[in-house]
C-alpha cells in the first residue's frame, strides 16, 4: 500500500507502523463520573466496519508523524490522510 | 548434430553447443534450448512420474504452465526440486534428474499404484486412514508422503545470494507478446517511463512460436526488431526472465527476475534472482493465453501435448515431437498446428470434433471424430479414434497434439478479488469484476486472440494509459497481421472416459470429479479441496477449466454457474530464497554494536543477542572453564570493589519544552512535576489498560529538559507510545521528543570504589562527593579534561553506583580509560549475566517481571500510581479484577535445602495441595545462583505474597522433574535497607 503523507507525499506502507482505530484519539475525561465505564469502552470496544475506516498509522521510518488514514477495508482504497495532531485539535483535544 | 529430432530453422544457436545430463546420461543441446526442447530433440520424452499413480509422463506444454515435466535441476547445495523442464534454460554443464521414481524413471516400483487405481480415488486418504487415529501422524502420513511426492531438498545452505529492489515507472507492461510490444512502443515513443517484463528469455510471446507475418516480415523478426527499438529508448526498461507474480495494492506489483538461472552459477557479485517491488502509475496486463487440453481415456502418455506446444517446439526450437502426428481439436487453431507441422515435413492427421471441420488437401481431416483411447507403455505408440460414423480406427502415431481452445491468462486481474466472466463466443473466462486499480488488459489476455487484435488492443490500452498520465500518444503505425476469427465449438471431455486425466500434475481424473459430485462436494471450492484439482505447483493452469466443465456437465449446469476458484499470487512458483533476499544467516537482520563492542571483543567477551544489539554476556578469564565462574567473579568483585558495565543499549529519549514535566506526568504513573533540577526519579509506565508497559528513570537536567531511559527491549515501542500521547492525546503541550539512544554511550560504574574511580576522570571542578552529588543526583559534567558527559547517580546493582554517558564516538575511549584508571581498584568489567544476578539479589524488576500481564499492584508498586493526576493507565488499573485480595505479589524465594535450585518458570504450590492449575499459587520469573549468599535465589509472583513472608511452599516443575521446598522471603536479598546505595 501507499500512504500519501500530508507533508512528505506518497510513502510505502512498510515505512509505517499500524496502531488501530482513530477513535483512540478520543480518550475520556479521567474525572468524569462514569470515567471507569468510559475508559473500558475506550480501551476495548471497536467498530469492525466493512468499508471506510479511520485508523492511526505512525511514520516510524520517516518523520515520526502520527497520521489518521481513511481506508476502505474492502478495497484498501485510501481516501484521506491527515496529521493526527490536526485531527486531535479539531476534535477538541488540547493539553 | 544436437539430436535426432532436430528440424531446420528455429531460434536456437547451432554454433553454441551445450553438454548436459539427464538422469546421468549425457546429451547435447544448443544455446536457446530449454531442457525440455533439448531432451525432445534427443528423442527423450519420458521426463517424470506422476504424483499419485507414478504414471510415465512427458512435457505437455512449452511454457510455465507445465504440469508434467517437473525435474530436479543442478546438484549439491544448488539442487532445486520441482522445476519445469519447459522453462529451464539450457546451459553448458546442466545436471538434471527426474524425481518421484524408484529405482529409475523407466522402472518405477511405485507404478504399482496405477494397478490399484480403482481404490486410490479422490478422498481415498480421508476415508481409509481414519483408524486407528493415533496411526495418522506416525505411520500413515509419512508413508503417504514418501509414496506421493515431488523432488527432494539438498538440506545444504543455499550458496547463492538473492536481492530485493524497487522500481518506479509510469507504465508497467506485463508480457512482451504482440500486445505488450505494441503497448510498449506506443508508450515509449510518447516519452512515458515504461517497464516491459516477460517471463521468457526471448521476447515476443506467440510471435516467436508461430509462423505468420507482420507486414512483410515474419513475426519473430518483427519482435526482435521491436525489442531492439525499445531497448534503445532511455525511458524504457526491458526485462526478460522476469515474471510478474502478483498485483498488490495501489499499483504495486511483485516481480521475480531470474538473473543467473541460465548460468552454471551466478557471476561473481551477482545475485541468483531479484525480487522487484514495482511501483506503477498504470499497468497493462498482456500475459497472453494458455491452450487447454481435451480430456479423454489415457490422455497422459508421453508424446501427448498441447497442439500449440508442438508448434512452438517445431517453430522456435526446431524440434519434431513425433514422426507421425495426430492433432485432436475442437477449433481452428488446431489446424494451424497441423499446417505448421506439415510444412516441416511431418506426417499429420487432424481429428476434429466438429462435423463441419475445415477441409484441406494438405493433410487428412477426420470430422466429427474423437480420440477415445491411446496405447504405448512409456510413450505414445497409437491412438484409437471413434469416427463420426461410430466405427473406430486405430492410428499409429507417436505424437498427439491436443487443442481444446484457449484460456486468457486472467490470473493477475483476480489478485484484488476480481472475478472473471464467461465469454460464450470464446468459450472461455475473460477478465471481469473489479480489476486492480490502474490495471487494464490487452491482447489474448483480454480475449483478443488474433495477432491483429493483439496489436490493436495493446496500442489502445497504452493510449488510454497515456491519457491518464497526461501524455500525448503518437500512435506509431502497427504492421498488418493475421486477423483470423475465433471458431471454437466447446468440447471438454470424451463421454464415458474414466482414466482420463484432468489435472495431470495432481493425478485428478474425470472419474474423481464425478465422484466428488456424487459425494456432494459440489461447490467449486469443495471440489478443488476434495480432489486436489488445481492445487499442484502449476495451480491448474491447464486443468481448472476442464474440471469446471466436467462438474457443470454432471451437475447439469452451465460453466459460469459452477463458478471459478480465485487466483492468488504468485503466478508461478517462487523460490523461498528470493522472498528472504539478504535476510538470512548473519544478515537476517541488522546487528547493533555498542561503541565499546570491539574493546569487549578484545577482552574475549561472550556476546548475546538482545533484540538487534550484541551485548557482552560475561568476560571469561584464563582458567575459567564454566560461565558461572566468570559471572560469580564479576559479581563478587563489583560488590567488593568496582565493576563497569556497558548499558548503552538502554533506550534514551530527550524530552524538552516548557510542558516537559507535565508530559511526563501523563506518561508515567508516578509524578514528575515536583522533581527538582539535578535529580533523577524512577518512572513506572503503564499501558492504558493498567498493565505495566515499561520502567526507567527520568533525569531533570533543566526546568524544561529531561532525559528518560527505557528498557533495551522497549526503546522503540516506548518512543512510539510517547509520540502517540504527545501528538494524538495532548496536542497542545509544549514538548518535543527525540530518541538519543545512539547519541550517547553509557556505562554503569558500580561498587564501593565507584566514586573513587570516577573522581580520577571527572574534571575537578565537579564535586561528586556524597554531599555534592547524592543518591539520585544527575548533572552535566566534563571528564578527561573537557569532554562533555552526563552523570547519573542511579543503581541497578544495589551498590553505590553511577551511570556515565559520553557522546557515542568517545565510548570506546572512555571504557579503556576506566579500565586503565581502575587498575588500582582491581576494576572488573561485568556482563549482562552479572548485571542480572545483582539485580535479582537486589530485588529489582526487569523484563521477566514486566511480562505484559503484571500490574503495579503485582510489583508491590500500587501506591506509586498517583490518584492526584491523570496518567495513562491509571483509571483502568483501578479495576477490581486487578486488585483482588489474593493478587499476585512480587516476592523472593530461597531453597530450604541450600543445594536445591530455584528454576525460572517453575510454579509455586501450597504444601499438601494437588499439583494442578486450580491450586496454582504463582510462578518464578527470575532465578540465579547468588555468589554473595552461596545458594540459588529467585524472584516470583505469589498470591498474597506480601503477607506470606516466611512460609515454606513447594516449587514444582513437572516438565523438568523439579519438586522441592522453598521459603518465601523479601525480594531484597542484598542490602534491604539501601545503605550501600546512599554511601
Amino acid at each position: 500500500m501507499i500512504i500519501n503523507h500530508p507533508i512528505l507525499g506518497p510513502r510505502d506502507a512498510a515505512e509505517f507502523v499500524y496502531k488501530g482505530d482513530a477513535s483512540l484519539i478520543n480518550r475520556p475525561d479521567w474525572q468524569a463520573d462514569d470515567a471507569a465505564e468510559r475508559f473500558h469502552e475506550y480501551g476495548y470496544l471497536r467498530d469492525n466496519s466493512a468499508g471506510l475506516h479511520r485508523e492511526l498509522w505512525f511514520h516510524e521510518q520517516g518523520d515520526r508523524s502520527w497520521l489518521v488514514v481513511t481506508r476502505d477495508t474492502t478495497t484498501h482504497e485510501i481516501t484521506k490522510v491527515e496529521l493526527a495532531r490536526d485531527v486531535a485539535r479539531a476534535e477538541g483535544r488540547s493539553r | 548434430m544436437t539430436g535426432k529430432n532436430r528440424l531446420n530453422g528455429g531460434m536456437i544457436d547451432r554454433s553454441t553447443s551445450f553438454g548436459f545430463t539427464f538422469d546421468g546420461v549425457s546429451y547435447r543441446g544448443c544455446a536457446g534450448d530449454t531442457l525440455a526442447s533439448a531432451l525432445l530433440a534427443n528423442g527423450v520424452r519420458l521426463m517424470g512420474r506422476s504424483f499419485k499413480y507414478h504414471r510415465p509422463r512427458g512435457p505437455m506444454t512449452a511454457g510455465s504452465e507445465e504440469p508434467n515435466a517437473i525435474v530436479e535441476l543442478r546438484s549439491g547445495a544448488r539442487k532445486e526440486p520441482n522445476t519445469r523442464a519447459t522453462t529451464a534454460e539450457l546451459f553448458d554443464g546442466l545436471v538434471a534428474n527426474s524425481q518421484n521414481r524408484w529405482p529409475s524413471l523407466k522402472w518405477d516400483a511405485m507404478a504399482i499404484n496405477d494397478l490399484f487405481s480403482p481404490f486410490l480415488t479422490a478422498g481415498f486418504y480421508y476415508k481409509t486412514f481414519m483408524w486407528p487415529k493415533a496411526f495418522w501422524e506416525k505411520l500413515y502420513e509419512p508413508m503417504i508422503r514418501r509414496a506421493a511426492g515431488l523432488g527432494t531438498l539438498s538440506h545444504d545452505p543455499d550458496p547463492d545470494n538473492y536481492d530485493k529492489g524497487y522500481l518506479h515507472c509510469d507504465l508497467l507492461i506485463i508480457g512482451a507478446g504482440p500486445a505488450g510490444l505494441a503497448a510498449a512502443l506506443t508508450a515509449g515513443e510518447a516519452g512515458a517511463r515504461v517497464i516491459l517484463a516477460d517471463e521468457d528469455f526471448v521476447l515476443g510471446g506467440r510471435l516467436i512460436a508461430d509462423t505468420g507475418t507482420l507486414a512483410d516480415e515474419d513475426g519473430a523478426t518483427w519482435a526482435g526488431k521491436t525489442v531492439a527499438r525499445l531497448q534503445a529508448m532511455p525511458n524504457v526498461r526491458v526485462l526478460s526472465r522476469s515474471t510478474v507474480i502478483g498485483a498488490f495494492d495501489h499499483g504495486i506489483y511483485g516481480m521475480v527476475e531470474r538473473v543467473s538461472d541460465h548460468l552454471l552459477e551466478p557471476a561473481p557479485g551477482k545475485p541468483r534472482q531479484i525480487l522487484w517491488r514495482v511501483y506503477s502509475k498504470r499497468a497493462i496486463l498482456a500475459a497472453g493465453a494458455t491452450e487447454r487440453p481435451i480430456v479423454f481415456e489415457n490422455n497422459d502418455r508421453p508424446g501427448i501435448m498441447l497442439a500449440s506446444a508442438m508448434r512452438a517446439y517445431a517453430n522456435r526450437w526446431a524440434v519434431s515431437t513425433g514422426s507421425a502426428i495426430a492433432v485432436f481439436t475442437n477449433n481452428d487453431d488446431g489446424h494451424r498446428t497441423a499446417a505448421d507441422l506439415v510444412s516441416k515435413g511431418v506426417k499429420t492427421t487432424v481429428i476434429d470434433t466438429r462435423p463441419d471441420a475445415p477441409e484441406t488437401t494438405d493433410y487428412e481431416t477426420l470430422s466429427g471424430a474423437t480420440v477415445t483411447n491411446t496405447q504405448g507403455r512409456l510413450g505414445l505408440a497409437a491412438i484409437e479414434v471413434t469416427l463420426s460414423s461410430g466405427t473406430t480406427r486405430s492410428l499409429t502415431v507417436d505424437g498427439l497434439g491436443v487443442s481444446g481452445g484457449w484460456n486468457p491468462n486472467v490470473h493477475l486481474t483476480c489478485h484484488q478479488r476480481g472475478r472473471p466472466q464467461w465469454d460464450e463466443n470464446l468459450a472461455a473466462f475473460v477478465p471481469g469484476g473489479t480489476l486492480p486499480s490502474g490495471l487494464s488488459v490487452a491482447g489474448a489476455a483480454s480475449g483478443a486472440f488474433s495477432t491483429h487484435r493483439a496489436l490493436q488492443t495493446g496500442q489502445a490500452a497504452a493510449v488510454e494509459a497515456l491519457g491518464d498520465l497526461g501524455l500525448k500518444a503518437s500512435n506509431p503505425d502497427l504492421p498488418k497481421a493475421e486477423d483470423a476469427p475465433i471458431r471454437v465449438t466447446p468440447f471438454w471431455h470424451v463421454t464415458g472416459a474414466k482414466r482420463a486425466w484432468v489435472d495431470q500434475q495432481n493425478d485428478v481424473t474425470a472419474k474423481d470429479i464425478k465422484l466428488a459430485h456424487q459425494e456432494n462436494f459440489r461447490s467449486v471450492e469443495h471440489l478443488k479441496r476434495y480432489t486436489t484439482l488445481g492445487m499442484a505447483t502449476d495451480q491448474g493452469k491447464t486443468s481448472n477449466i476442464a474440471g469446471l466443465a466436467i462438474m457443470a456437465d454432471v451437475a447439469g449446469k452451465q460453466i459460469p454457474e459452477v463458478g471459478t476458484t480465485i487466483f492468488r499470487p504468485p503466478y508461478t512458483p517462487v523460490a523461498m530464497g528470493v522472498l528472504a533476499g539478504r535476510s538470512r544467516d548473519k544478515t537476517f537482520r541488522p546487528v547493533r554494536k555498542t561503541p565499546s563492542h570491539y574493546w569487549a571483543e578484545e577482552q574475549g567477551a561472550v556476546f548475546v543477542e538482545v533484540g538487534m544489539w550484541m551485548r557482552a554476556q560475561w568476560f571469561p578469564q584464563p582458567g575459567e572453564t564454566h560461565w558461572r565462574q566468570s559471572v560469580d567473579r564479576e559479581v563478587l568483585q563489583t560488590r567488593k570493589s568496582v565493576g563497569v558495565c556497558d548499558c548503552t543499549t538502554l533506550g534514551k529519549i530527550d524530552v524538552q519544552g516548557t510542558d516537559a514535566a507535565e508530559f511526563l506526568n501523563k506518561v508515567y504513573a508516578n509524578g514528575f512535576a515536583k522533581l527538582p533540577v539535578g535529580k533523577t526519579r524512577y518512572g513506572l509506565m503503564l499501558r492504558e489498560d493498567g498493565i505495566v508497559m515499561d520502567d526507567g528513570t527520568a533525569a531533570r537536567l533543566a526546568e524544561d529538559h529531561f532525559v528518560v531511559t527505557t528498557t533495551t527491549a522497549n526503546a522503540v515501542p516506548v518512543y512510539r507510545h510517547m509520540e502517540f500521547v504527545r501528538q494524538c492525546l495532548f496536542p497542545d503541550l509544549d514538548v518535543q521528543l527525540i530518541s538519543t539512544t545512539e547519541a550517547w554511550a553509557q556505562y554503569a560504574v558500580a561498587g564501593p570504589n565507584s566514586r573513587k574511580l570516577l573522581q580520577k576522570i571527572v574534571d575537578p571542578e565537579f564535586d561528586i562527593s556524597n554531599e555534592g552529588f547524592p543518591f539520585m543526583a544527575c548533572g552535566e559534567i566534563t571528564v578527561c579534561g573537557g569532554l562533555r558527559a552526563r552523570l547519573f547517580r542511579i543503581s541497578f546493582s544495589g551498590e553505590l553506583a553511577f551511570e556515565i554517558a559520553v557522546p557515542t564516538r568517545y565510548g570506546d575511549a572512555l571504557m579503556r580509560r576506566l579500565m586503565e584508571e581502575g587498575k588500582e581498584f582491581d576494576v572488573v568489567p561485568y556482563g549482562l549475566e552479572a548485571l542480572g544476578v545483582m539485580r535479582i539479589e537486589k530485588g529489582h524488576a526487569a523484563g521477566n517481571e514486566l511480562n505484559g500481564t503484571t500490574t503495579a499492584n503485582n510489583l508491590g508498586m500500587g501506591r506509586m500510581v498517583s490518584k492526584a493526576k491523570d496518567s495513562i493507565g491509571s483509571k483502568l488499573s483501578e479495576r477490581p479484577g486487578l486488585n483482588e485480595a489474593d493478587a499476585l505479589k512480587l516476592v523472593g524465594l530461597k531453597p530450604v535445602n541450600p543445594d536445591d535450585k530455584v528454576v525460572a518458570g517453575a510454579h509455586l504450590m501450597t504444601k499438601g495441595t494437588p499439583v494442578d492449575a486450580a491450586h496454582d499459587q504463582g510462578y518464578i520469573t527470575s532465578a540465579c545462583f547468588s555468589p554473595n549468599l552461596g545458594f540459588h535465589i529467585g524472584l516470583g509472583y505469589l498470591k498474597s505474597g506480601d503477607t506470606r513472608i516466611g512460609e515454606i511452599i513447594r516449587l514444582v516443575s513437572p516438565l523438568t522433574g523439579v519438586d522441592h521446598e522453598v521459603e518465601v522471603v523479601s525480594a531484597h536479598f542484598v542490602d534491604p535497607e539501601g545503605e550501600r546505595l546512599r554511601a
